[in-house]
């Protein structure tokens, strides 16, 4: 084939083994990151199939999802009556196959979309793939990443391949420069609403544009990990210089030649100009306020100005029953301002909004001040890496001060994994879902960046952040 | 995998938008036990909407809500909205539905990882226009629920109650697991000489993929 190719035509055709087929192709994968829900399960099926893992030199395992955040958690703590089983099997299991393995009390500890750039497991141009739908995040180094059930991780343990459908090109333009108290998180909620929940559907995402090109990698990892809100498996920034430098030096990136190889061929990989998309949106980032959603679903959100809609607004009945469904959920009501919605818990975690710069746009927040009465403030650093750098800056004493509690790295109560503790709260939240009862039984989770979330800490309602950052 | 050709019986309609997958299985039931058998995920299925207790409890049945309706308490079709299971990536989503002994979904459009999961779990999610899907919920509804709905996935076609006739699509290789029980590692290990000769080939082009933090 000639002519401009896009970044994702590139990876994906060095990537097929084999056509299968009506737009299937076998593909081989470069990296398989399990952990102890999902992957417990997948090493489960494989050894039940008598198999054995084709390339364990691929694969990587890390305790994140079900593990206790508390400080001083043990080795299987966990707030859910499964917990302990899966970690002790995941554990075993990788122990037993020879995986790469990352226990609960080592460093390299963390969210594994969080800790995979972090050790530069995920590079350009790879294909990387894990039992969970938030794979797509490490598209913001330029990995072709999807998440995928336990059966499809079965067969990439037995295989180290995968049969897939290949999906379309999109792409999506951010352009402009963002302004004060707007942050990526922002800037991929408003293309949420813009585009709805089912605006990806069969697509495969590149973000580009002068806002991406500009952006450090900790931003591009969380606006590709809400590629999966968008129904779009897929997601990722072409890589660059900024996407190299950050990779140099990781524990599992190429060194010596085989770094010059790789960051050649690196180099060739961004979409040739004139490269054909079958889908193409532009976001003005020049014009966007703080979001933050008001409903049960990513695209139900917000200019933190604006207010929660009117069901009759909606132009079909499917829409308008959304609406209902999700106002009387969150316990609001049409038309009321989101701005100064009493909230009960800050959130600061996830695989969306853990990393250090995360941290540090919340503590600059915080800082020297104290979140209002009643509020829970509660920050689970996204890796043990993050946060010891964090407590390195002295970036715990601002939360701690503040009134935060300071966690162990994990997923924590970014899905409801047994733990109740939110039940029934309004939580205004840096991760990736407001579904009834993602957070908890009856949880009212409104997702907002770091910065809108630690405004809100403070007044005890959601407020603007604007006015208290320089 | 057994194989499935043909599905005939009760449609329950659940004309809700982007229905996710935490709604299909919530947490509270995944982190109850590691007990893998169809028969637990099904007991747990929309567990928050489906139980006056929510999801990880005592399962009191809500009158109210489809499943819990007789003739729909015995579906073996499911008729969605748009975005059916998108979210999460959990393969419980179809081992619920299955469980339950539902065996087609017929939606407007899927989450990505959900539609590949079910065809591992002997479901099969359908395509089909909302109109499509609004015309048999209607059939359905005029009907009290007895009137069945059928598909025959060799013919790729639904037989609605009133007796018309809507044509579907489903990727090849998936549909062969579904029709031929396929197993699908089995296939794939079956290529062993084209796997080599491709990792030969793309060794010596990209060699750092093959070993993580290669000098």
């Amino acid at each position: 084939m000639t002519g401009p190719r896009t970044f994702f035509e590139k990876v994906w055709s060095d990537h097929v083994i084999a056509d299968l087929g009506d737009n299937t192709a076998l593909l081989q994968i470069d990296r398989l990151f399990l952990h102890e829900m999902s992957g417990s399960v997948a090493m489960r099926q494989l050894a039940e199939s008598g198999r054995e893992p084709a390339m364990r030199e691929l694969v990587f395992t890390v305790i994140d999802h079900v593990i206790d955040t508390a400080p001083g958690r043990g080795l299987d703590q966990s707030r859910s009556k499964a917990g302990p089983e899966m970690i002790r099997a995941a554990r075993a299991g990788s122990r037993r196959y020879g995986f790469n393995f990352v226990d609960v009390d080592d460093p390299r500890q963390g969210i594994v979309h969080v800790i995979s750039p972090e050790l530069g497991v995920a590079l350009p141009g790879l294909t990387l793939v894990c039992g969970d739908s938030h794979t797509c995040t490490v598209g913001g180094v330029g990995a072709l990443a999807w998440g995928i059930g336990s059966t499809e991780g079965e067969h990439v343990l037995a295989t180290q391949t995968l049969p897939q459908v290949r999906p379309k090109a999109m792409r999506v333009n951010f352009e402009g420069k963002p302004a004060k108290g707007v942050y990526p998180k922002d800037m991929v909620l408003a293309l949420i609403g813009k585009i709805g929940a089912n605006g990806g559907i069969g697509y495969a995402v590149e973000f580009a544009g002068s806002a991406i090109r500009e952006m450090p990698v900790e931003g591009r990892l969380t606006i590709c990990n809400m590629a999966i809100e968008f129904s779009a498996k897929y997601g990722f920034v072409a890589p660059d210089e900024i996407t190299i430098d950050y990779l140099k030096g990781r524990e599992y990136a190429p060194k010596g030649a085989a770094w010059e190889a790789a960051v050649r061929y690196w180099r060739s990989l961004p979409s040739d100009p004139g490269a054909r998309f079958e889908h193409e949106v532009t976001v003005d980032c020049g014009g966007l306020s703080p979001q933050v959603t008001w409903g049960t679903s990513p695209q139900q959100v917000v200019g933190i100005d604006g207010r929660v809609p009117d069901p009759a607004s909606a132009d079909d009945p499917g829409t308008r029953t959304l609406i209902e469904r999700a106002a009387e959920y969150a316990k609001l009501k049409p038309g009321q301002p989101i701005q100064g919605v009493k909230i009960d818990v800050a959130y600061i975690g996830s695989c969306t909004n853990a990393r250090l710069s995360d941290l540090r746009v919340a503590a600059n927040v915080l800082k020297g001040k104290r979140i209002a009465g009643g509020v829970q403030g509660i920050c689970v650093p996204g890796s043990t890496a993050v946060k010891r750098a964090a407590e390195a800056e002295g970036l715990d004493r601002v939360f701690r001060d503040a009134g935060f509690e300071w966690h162990e790295s994990g997923c924590a109560m970014c899905g409801h994994m047994g733990n109740d503790r939110l039940a029934d709260l309004r939580v205004i939240s840096t991760t990736n879902r407001n579904f009834e009862g993602r957070q908890g039984p009856a949880t009212r989770t409104h997702l907002a960046s770091p910065a809108t979330v630690a405004a809100s800490a403070l007044r005890g309602q959601i407020a603007d952040v604007r006015g208290l950052i320089g | 995998m057994e194989s499935l050709v043909r599905i005939k019986g009760v449609a329950a309609p659940l004309l809700r938008i982007n229905v996710d997958t935490d709604q299909i299985i919530p947490g509270p039931e995944i982190m109850a036990s590691v007990d893998e058998s169809y028969a637990r995920w099904g007991t747990g299925l929309f567990a928050y909407w489906r139980y006056l207790d929510g999801a990880g409890g005592a399962h009191t049945p809500n009158p109210e809500f489809v499943l819990n309706r007789p003739p729909y308490d015995r579906a073996v079709i499911l008729l969605a909205d748009r975005n059916f299971g998108c979210g999460s990536s959990r393969e419980p989503a179809p081992k619920a539905l299955r469980g339950f002994g539902i065996r087609a979904v017929i939606a407007p459009s899927f989450g990505g990882i959900f539609f590949n999961n079910c065809f591992r779990n002997g479901v099969l999610p359908i395509e089909l226009s909302i109109e499509a899907v609004r015309e048999l919920a209607g059939q359905v509804e005029r009907s009290q629920g007895r009137g069945e709905i059928s598909v025959d996935l060799e013919a790729q076609r639904i037989t609605a109650p009133e007796g018309d006739g809507y044509g579907f699509r489903t990727p090849p290789l998936l549909r062969r697991m579904l029709l031929e029980g396929l197993d699908e590692i089995g296939a794939t290990l079956a290529r062993r000489g084209e796997i080599e000769g491709f990792r030969g080939r793309d060794r010596s082009r990209r060699p750092w993929a093959y070993r993580p933090g290669l000098a």
